[in-house]
């Protein structure tokens, strides 16, 4: 059973969203590092960059698999998580916290609602099963 | 992530699990038709077999794929920490889902100069093992296997997913000859590996056993009170590979536990052996490939010319042309990791592919054994999901001993 905390918004392909003001921190679900396994590298997208919600944003790799990370929301990131460079493995560890991905200022508030909630996301998982 | 379920399940149904993943989950669905409604734990027990230290594997945490039809552990936390562990101390595989086929009778070396490309007539003392590759007529690779000398038998240990069709080739060649095939599912194998493996299970063993198995050479094996213990294995490590009863199994798997050896799984089994150049069945060689396609020309015995192995022939005039395409190990210097089924571009020559490709955890970063043109040179590019990346071009292994060594 992995972990989901309530306060976080989903999407269907495993990143959660914390939403502070106009700021999203970005990452991937407990459920997707514990499939994936391993992480051994993470790429980010620059700094800067202007995202709109769903392209592609990166990309984990774990021994066994490589997969894009989307972002969830439109926008210009913020920051990155330079630790992942030589740590992958806090997306591991910490999935929710020490492995956040990437912020983004997002500029079209809709686009949260578009998200999943837990229950929803929790209720994907349990589908998949 | 929405690449993520597609990708993994390609991975892991290809690099891991072979391409039998697939098909089991195709069997899944017949099963379900005819099942009609049941309980989804019978269903599971429909479906995949599983090895005396199941629970074992349970209680130790691990995290249970289906591989070939057969539930084992994947890992048990960590595949990073289980492959340094075993480069490091000793760690402990099952692989009692290996399929163990003892070779009796009076032809029983006949039998096996004729079905294997490799020549059991080098195996001259009692215990010891050799690797071969098992060939059908067109010199493609029906499986790998090892074979061990009995003494007034053979035993031959070949690969879970083709368990069944290695039967009925063996049984087909058979008939011709005065010998018995006979499996022994009785048997469960285990597989300690590692720098201390040896000096470990040696500390919890009879002062009889020690000595046997301190005595023993590299690709050797012994038997004792019902044990058959073989100093090989597939990591690159020093260590032993033990057959023993089923129900010694689970006793000396909790003895290996309480003396520090640790359990790991298949996830690391994969990383470890391709770090160590050795092929997987069905990913680096099929029955499509001739071995010497397949880096296994050190595994034919040519001489005597007079001893016609199945897949001779074909061999023959390959060896006298010259092989169009050959196995070679890539490595990767910058970040990605190569993944079996990427082009490979060898400028010049045409296109290969990655045959097994990963992330080396001793060397952190990634090597891949790739089939491509023959003549490639120190230099290819590797076509990483749409993006052309240059990588090195040697000869496996890529790490002995705990060290790079290309």
């Amino acid at each position: 059973m992995s972990e989901l905390p309530a306060e976080l918004k989903f999407l269907s392909s495993h990143e959660w969203a914390r939403v502070e003001g106009d700021i999203v921190t970005v990452g991937i679900s407990d459920h997707a590092q514990e499939s994936m396994g391993d992480l051994v590298f993470v790429e980010l997208p620059d700094v800067g960059a202007d995202l709109h919600a769903n392209d592609e944003a990166g990309v984990v790799e774990s021994v066994k698999a490589a997969s894009d990370i989307y972002t969830p929301v439109t926008g210009k990131v913020l920051a990155i998580n330079e630790d992942l460079e030589d740590a992958p493995e806090l997306v591991n560890k910490d999935p929710y916290h020490d492995g956040w991905l990437f912020q983004i200022k997002f500029t079209d508030a809709a686009e949260l609602d578009d998200l999943l909630s837990s229950e929803d996301y929790q209720a994907q998982l349990d589908s998949e099963d | 992530m929405a690449a993520f379920f597609i990708i993994a399940c390609a991975f892991q149904s290809c690099s891991l699990l072979s391409s039998r993943g697939k098909m089991r989950r195709f069997d899944f669905n017949i099963t379900l038709l005819f099942l009609g409604k049941m309980p989804l734990g019978t269903l599971r027990m429909v479906m995949s077999k599983t090895t005396i230290l199941h629970e074992q594997h349970l209680a130790a945490g691990a995290k249970m794929v289906d591989f070939s039809g057969w539930d084992m552990p994947i890992h048990y936390g960590s595949q990073l920490q289980e492959h340094k562990i075993v480069r490091e101390s000793a760690g402990v595989f099952d692989v009692s889902h290996m399929t163990i086929v003892d070779v009796k009778g009076r032809d029983a070396k006949l039998f096996l100069q004729r079905l294997l490309a490799n020549d059991v007539a080098k195996l001259k003392e009692k215990g010891k093992a050799l690797y071969s590759a098992m060939l059908n007529e067109q010199g493609g690779v029906i499986d790998d296997l090892i074979v061990y000398n009995m003494g007034d038998y053979y035993r031959l240990v070949v690969n879970c997913g083709t368990r069944e069709k290695d039967l009925a080739w063996m049984q087909k060649q058979a008939s011709s000859y005065s010998v018995i095939l006979e499996e022994k599912p009785e048997l469960a194998i285990l597989a300690i590996q590692g720098p201390q493996a040896i000096d470990k299970v040696c500390a919890l063993s009879s002062p009889e056993r020690q000595a046997v198995i301190q005595a023993l050479k590299k690709f050797q094996g012994s038997e004792h009170g019902g044990w058959f213990i073989a100093r090989t294995g597939y990591t690159g490590e020093d260590g032993l590979e033990i057959m023993l009863p089923n129900d010694e199994a689970a006793a000396f798997w909790q003895d290996l536990l309480k003396h520090d050896v640790a359990p790991i799984g298949l996830g690391a089994r994969d990383t470890l052996r391709l770090e160590a150049g050795m092929n997987l069945y069905g990913l680096d060689m099929d029955e499509t490939i001739s071995p010497l396609a397949a880096n296994m020309a050190w595994t034919i015995a040519w001489e005597p010319v007079s001893r016609d192995f199945i897949g001779r022939d074909v061999l023959n005039k390959e060896k006298f042309s010259g092989s169009k395409e050959i196995l070679v190990g890539l490595v990767l210097n910058s970040r990605g990791v190569l993944r079996g089924h990427q082009k490979v571009h060898v400028p010049g020559l045409g296109e290969g592919e990655i045959t097994s490709g990963s992330f080396s955890p001793t060397l952190g970063y990634s090597v891949a054994l790739a089939r491509v043109p023959a003549g490639v040179g120190e230099h290819a590019e590797v076509d990483i999901r749409g993006k052309m990346v240059a990588v090195k071009v040697v000869s496996p292994p890529f790490v002995r001993h705990g060290k790079k060594c290309f």
